[in-house]
């Protein structure tokens, strides 16, 4: 098991976990890290055992694997069995299972499945095999979309006409807007993703502050950030504060990457509404290729089965992803779902909690800290 | 896929910086930095996050090495990231054939 004294920071963290302690008083505090990178630094290195127990970090929906619906997934399934087809995604995409199989079985069965790092990596096949049809399946938030949009400029200015991208593109606001709006959670502040800042910058996130009367901190990757981060958002409450401040000065600038932004602008639209995978349908969540890149949309170019499929009774990705359940809560984590043969998201990307919980083994301690909660909120100390 | 690695620019492969050398888990790539202007401006000796073979960002050499030490404890992620960065094939500095180079770049530039 990992905990926080693997780090060159301990005792900075320790003394930063005792300050929130004693600053946290006898209420319940609850605050969400939006971003699946986050949550994966969380259980490493035991960031929960160093904060007291009316502190909770809520896991959000911030992993992009974890968020494609089932319906969307079986769409690129039906691609990548097109013979004249050559199928390319992220490696974590392979083997999140649809409803007839993942992209692995696909492959099994002779489908022309390939796993690149990059979306340079698919266009660099369309090129070599002018006589195939490249799609690559676009999945990631801000972080990600200004490379497949790049790629997709590149494409079009070397006249590549087989290549076609598949677009899953998100964006991290609406669906923290739809969380907001739920009524299942009440939350107390916000962590804000790093890298996805880096691209849009930290005023997007104003509305939280705003319209929600909601602290956010966008913070980095590292233990000692997520603490500092945590105890930022308890000096704006507890001074009376409500903004979005930047932790993560040595990476994100406060207006973004406008490069970044332009390319986004110039090759994606909007999108009506997206299927959110647990969340449901979010309007304006997600990104779709412009009509002058009509040509290389795998949407416009190929007949997908475009059928909602509705997830595996027993799992319970969506609650997790919305922060309702804990992993451990889901009736089949660790049983029947385990990152070798995982039923939902959650399970299959390295950023989804509840392959963070069940890799570093941290399940039956949180569970253990889960109860001395439900206790002290049955004696009405849960503020 | 969400990983984004440090590495050091080693120099920019045409005189329109669409392209650069990098330096990354001991070996040396080629990626795209047509990100990086303005805020994000980079020389080369300078560190830059890489992020699915696209420079996102520029950041201090400080933290460049903070951010491998903690990759390095990642364990197998970091070491799955570096694999699929190693066999990258868009990414690969002896190859030109079929070069994703070969564009101009008022083209690609917005």
């Amino acid at each position: 098991m990992k905990f926080a004294d693997e780090f060159r920071d301990a005792d900075l963290a320790r003394a930063l976990g005792a300050r929130i302690a004693a600053e946290s008083g006898d209420r319940h505090w609850k605050i969400m890290e939006v971003c699946g990178g986050h949550t994966h630094t969380i259980f490493k290195y035991g960031i929960e055992d160093l904060l007291p127990s009316n502190v909770e970090l809520v896991h959000g929906p911030g992993c992009p694997v974890c968020v494609i619906p089932m319906g969307r997934l079986d769409d690129g399934i039906a691609l990548a069995r097109d013979p004249e087809v050559i199928f390319t995604c992220f490696g974590d995409l392979m083997r999140v299972p649809g409803a007839n199989g993942s992209l692995l079985d696909a492959k099994a069965e002779g489908a022309d499945v390939r796993m690149v790092y990059s979306p340079l990596d698919a266009l660099k096949l369309a090129k070599e095999n002018p006589d195939r049809k490249v799609v690559f399946y676009a999945i990631g938030f801000e972080t990600t979309a200004p490379s497949t949009a790049l790629t997709l400029l590149h494409a079009r200015a070397q006249g590549v006409k087989n290549f076609f991208v598949f677009c899953n593109h998100v964006t991290i606001i609406p669906p923290m807007k739809a969380i907001l709006d739920s009524p299942d959670l009440r939350l107390d502040a916000f962590l804000g993703p790093g890298h996805v800042s880096s691209v849009v910058g930290i005023r997007p996130y104003e509305f939280v502050t705003t319209t929600y009367n909601k602290p956010v901190v966008v913070v980095g990757f590292e233990p000692l950030d997520i603490l500092q981060g945590v105890h930022m958002v308890m000096r704006q409450i507890l001074e009376g504060r409500c903004e979005v401040e930047n932790q993560y000065k040595r990476v994100v600038h406060d207006e973004g990457n406008p490069k970044s932004l332009e390319v986004l602008a110039r090759v994606f639209s909007i999108r009506p509404h997206f299927e959110w995978r647990g969340l449901g349908f979010i309007s304006q969540s997600a990104l779709q290729l412009r009509d002058e890149f009509a040509d290389h949309d795998a949407e416009k170019a190929f007949t997908v089965p475009g059928v909602r499929v509705a997830d595996p009774k027993a799992c319970q990705c969506g609650e997790v992803l919305k922060g309702v359940l804990k992993p451990w809560e889901c009736k089949v984590f660790g049983t029947a779902c385990t990152p070798e043969t995982p039923i939902g998201t959650c399970m299959v990307s390295s950023e989804g909690a509840c392959a963070a919980y069940y890799n570093f083994g941290r399940y039956s301690r949180s569970r253990d800290r889960e109860r001395v909660l439900a206790g002290s909120a049955a004696n009405g100390e849960r503020g | 896929m969400c990983l984004a690695i440090p590495a050091r620019l080693v120099e920019y492969l045409d005189e329109d910086r669409m392209f650069g050398k990098v330096e990354l888990g001991g070996v040396q790539r080629r990626i795209n930095t047509l990100l990086l202007v303005g805020p994000d401006a980079c020389e080369p000796g300078e560190y830059v996050l890489v992020h699915v073979g696209f420079a996102l960002s520029k950041i201090s050499e400080e933290e460049a090495k903070d951010q491998l030490r903690i990759l390095g404890e990642m364990g197998s992620a970091y070491a799955e990231e570096l694999q699929a960065i190693g066999e990258s094939l868009s990414l690969d500095l002896a190859d030109t054939e079929g070069s994703v180079l070969s564009v101009s770049p008022q083209e690609v530039r917005p």
